[in-house]
């Protein structure tokens, strides 16, 4: 049997200047996630559509092959499995396996069959990388480590992240990405609507 | 055009800490494990932070390395060099001008600000440790929070000398859950720890790296009778004459002379600047 050719895109849209560009991206990733509520500027990563240049710099700056990766929904397709073949070489899995996943809010649930860690290990928690619309400093107010006094961010939900919170210390973090903006919210931080 | 990948470690490496560092904020005081690697200078001379920071800095960043408060000892110059050398960034003594300030034992006088990430070097990341020599064991503990051994240790120090004696490595609770070892700095730096900057520990030789974000809260732990006290030596700073900084104590004569002067060295040296004289100053000693 020939084998698949891989699509041409595939082979392109890593980072021009792959230390340097993933360092500001991890910069940008580690500000959103200590600063839950906050916008961020992450760029430099093309990866084939629906992906978004903020989702695709931050698999290349946080992931490669040490690192099953889950794909949800319009995120499952050959186009974007062979981009991270080439460009990542992260193992794509099911979600009970993932360490990250990516997808839209509506194709990663039910978010509970993802690994929230054990009580010895927190840290063995999948991260979500949810594609958003866009993204604004709006709607559910945050409190919690890395923000002052309370923050706001339009999360695509209310309840998950509340029962998320009340695993603490184990739980998912998650990722919000929007074109070139990123956000986060680690599970220590606590949702309430506004 | 360095001869060395920026930052010296190579791309998977640094994915591996990065992946542990964010980890570490979401949990805050949980050390996350991570494969640390061999550096190019012994362990103990804060491998881990230097592997945390290379993970950390970016092209456009200033770097600040302290040692004990010092910016001009010998951890504190190679470690500057290092990156200089490796990653070609631009670096201070100035503590307002560092967006990374990676540290041995002080939290920098001056308060940090959003923007910037204070680096840790751990030698013993888990508090337990000397309690409970057992991994295993001491992960159990962090897992059910049951923390009374060290509750019992500094029980023992009250009973013994009338008050709590441990003066650096003085454990915090983080956020209501963990039990953190703040690496060696001093007790009177605990308080500063709910700060605006990142927080980011590592240790090198342990293999863990832990984190406190910003505005987090971090208790020292103590008992209602035995209440906190971030002591400092009873004593200006005798080239500044600042009464609220952490003083170092020197020896200058062989007749038992002894001066105390800030640690932090920059912000000793700003104040001078500033026109602020302490007993030995140049000028009042004349």
């Amino acid at each position: 049997m020939p084998a698949r050719q891989m699509s041409e895109q595939s082979l392109i849209g890593a980072f021009e200047t792959p230390p340097q560009d993933a360092a500001r991206a991890f910069r940008a990733a580690l500000e959103a996630l200590a600063r839950p509520g906050t916008l961020h500027g992450i760029k430099g990563g093309q990866a084939p559509a629906p992906v978004s240049e903020a989702a695709a710099s931050l698999l290349l700056t946080l992931c490669d092959p040490e690192t099953p990766l889950c794909l949800m929904g319009a995120h499952d397709t050959r186009e974007i499995r062979d981009w991270i073949a080439f460009q990542i070489g992260a193992p794509i899995v099911g979600p009970a396996k993932a360490m990250f996943a990516l997808g839209t809010w509506d194709a990663l649930q039910p978010v509970t069959v993802f690994p929230i860690g054990t009580a010895e290990y927190p840290d063995r928690s999948t991260t979500l990388i949810v594609e958003m619309e866009a993204l604004s400093q709006d709607g559910a107010q945050l409190t919690g480590p890395g923000i002052e006094t309370t923050a706001s961010l339009s999360l695509p939900a209310l309840e998950p992240f509340q029962m998320n919170a009340m695993l603490f210390p184990l739980g998912l973090d998650f990722y919000f990405t929007s074109g070139t903006q990123i956000a986060g919210l680690p599970r220590s931080t606590t949702v309430e609507a506004n | 055009m360095s001869d060395y990948n920026f930052a010296y470690l190579d791309e998977q490496t640094k994915r591996m800490i990065r992946r542990a560092i964010l980890k570490g904020i979401a949990v805050p005081g949980y050390q996350v494990p991570f494969a640390s690697r061999e550096m190019p200078m012994p362990y103990g001379w804060g491998t881990g932070g230097v592997q945390v920071s290379a993970a950390c800095l970016m092209p456009e960043d200033t770097l600040k390395v302290i040692d004990q408060g010092a910016d001009d000892t010998t951890n504190a110059v190679s470690i500057r060099k290092f990156f200089e050398k490796t990653a070609e960034i631009a670096v201070t003594e100035k503590t307002r001008e560092a967006t990374v300030i990676q540290t041995r034992h002080r939290i920098p006088e001056e308060p940090l600000k959003e923007g910037q990430i204070l680096v840790y070097q751990v030698p013993i990341p888990e508090p337990l440790r000397f309690l409970e020599p057992r991994e295993t064991e001491t992960r159990k503990m962090h897992a059910l929070e049951e923390y009374g051994l060290m509750h019992v240790k500094l029980y023992e120090d009250i009973a013994k000398h009338g008050h709590i004696a441990t003066s650096y490595a003085y454990p915090v609770k983080v956020e209501g859950h963990y039990v953190m070892d703040p690496s060696p700095i001093p007790k009177f730096d605990n308080p500063k720890m709910e700060m605006a900057a990142i927080q980011l520990f590592g240790a090198g030789r342990e293999q863990r790296i832990y984190a406190v974000p910003p505005y987090t809260k971090v208790v020292s732990l103590d008992f209602e009778d035995h209440p906190f006290d971030p002591s400092k030596a009873n004593h200006p700073c005798d080239l500044c004459g600042a009464e609220h900084t952490y003083l170092d104590e020197v020896i200058i004569d062989d007749d038992g002379g002894r001066m105390f002067v800030c640690s932090d060295t920059d912000y000793c040296a700003e104040r001078q600047a500033m026109g602020h004289r302490g007993r030995l100053s140049p000028e009042a000693a004349e």
